[in-house]
């Protein structure tokens, strides 16, 4: 890990002490390429590590700048020290906490739901198909009615199928989250290396269709979509 | 002319309690020869090895989904002409449109009734 001390004395002596008064666009552009140097050696150096060299850089020249020129370094010092704060912020929230186990748990709680309203779903399927079976052996006024009830009884238990997409979708918003938490934790100051971040990429174009269901007030209904239908023709 | 109520109808969807519910209220409107599939890739292989005189298909399902189901049929020289009813929760109108475009026959948003796909069905079939 690069001493931000000495690295600060480094720059300060190469690109300030040395720099022309009149030739500060020629300082920066040197100190451009400087700093696209050391991020080519350093392609994942900490922000709490940047945080300390810019600190110490100002520290360092601090003296030789104009009232105008401290006042925007003070405000680049408080910066780093807003970053310190939010590391600091970010790790008492224990992100790994949240990714290793919370997330994790609330999915298997979610998918436990799935999997016993399923259960139910096919207990009370198979009654119908007992009393759709009844139906058959009777007549009359009393198979139509046994018929139109386990009708609204299939109706109904369509329920599941909706409720295991919703949950779908929040397991995938969960993972989501659980993404994001993982690139904050590589972000502050954790030695893993950065990993691409198009996780939201669609991989076909097909996907950006698939929504799952709408809520009540967003959706159409069957009349909204025969109106469509109804319109191509 | 009335609806040949013995045709063969495929019935798609990844959720076995869903071809079951569409199962058995297509057995209370008197259609009893149906097979089912749970994915497009499944469905296809049916369809290219049997007869079948309507599908009916979920949209959202893996590695096959109804769309490319809808697609692979409208492609195919045997199976083209066959009545394709999308039954999905996708309900967007982009979704009904690019379903439209790929040539479905009518598009039922879940939750539906016994009603509706019997509405559906005989719209499909030419007896509406």
């Amino acid at each position: 890990m690069p001493d931000p001390r000495l690295a600060a004395r480094a720059l300060s002596a190469e690109f300030c002490g040395t720099m022309p008064l009149d030739g500060r666009e020629t300082g920066v552009e040197a100190l451009r390429e400087k700093l696209a140097a050391i991020r080519a050696e350093q392609p994942y150096l900490e922000p709490d590590i940047v945080a300390k060299i810019v600190s110490a850089v100002l520290t360092t020249i601090g003296h030789d700048l104009s009232t105008k020129e401290a006042t925007l370094l003070k405000e680049v010092g408080e910066l780093s020290n807003t970053i310190a704060i939010a590391k600091a912020e970010i790790a008492a929230l224990r992100v790994n906490d949240i990714k290793d186990h919370d997330i994790p748990s609330a999915t298997d709680e979610l998918d436990a739901i799935v999997d016993h309203t399923a259960q139910a779903t096919n207990s009370i399927l198979e009654s119908c198909e007992l009393l759709d079976e009844v139906a058959a052996s009777v007549s009359g006024d009393i198979a139509v009615k046994l018929l139109a009830a386990t009708a609204r009884i299939y109706e109904s238990c369509s329920f599941q199928d909706i409720t295991g997409q919703r949950i779908s979708k929040v397991v995938t918003t969960l993972k989501t989250i659980e993404d994001k938490a993982s690139q904050i934790v590589r972000t502050f100051g954790q030695q893993e290396k950065a990993v691409s971040q198009d996780a939201e990429t669609c991989s076909t174009p097909e996907a950006a269709l698939l929504n799952g269901p709408q809520l009540p007030a967003q959706a159409m209904d069957q009349s909204d979509i025969d109106k469509l239908l109804a319109s191509f023709e | 002319m009335a609806i040949d109520k013995s045709m063969n109808i495929l019935i798609v969807d990844d959720y076995k309690t869903m071809l079951r519910i569409i199962r058995n209220i297509l057995k209370q409107i008197d259609f009893n020869n149906i097979d089912e599939a749970s994915d497009g890739t499944e469905a296809l292989t049916k369809l290219r090895t049997g007869q079948y005189g309507l599908i009916i298909s979920d949209w959202n399902m893996a590695p096959m989904t109804g769309l490319q189901l809808l697609q692979e049929v409208r492609a195919d020289n045997r199976l083209r002409q066959t009545p394709f009813i999308m039954v999905t929760a996708e309900s967007k109108t982009e979704n009904v449109v690019a379903a439209k475009a790929a040539g479905v026959s009518n598009y039922i948003v879940k939750p539906f009734n016994a009603e509706t796909l019997r509405d559906k069905i005989e719209k499909v079939l030419g007896h509406a």
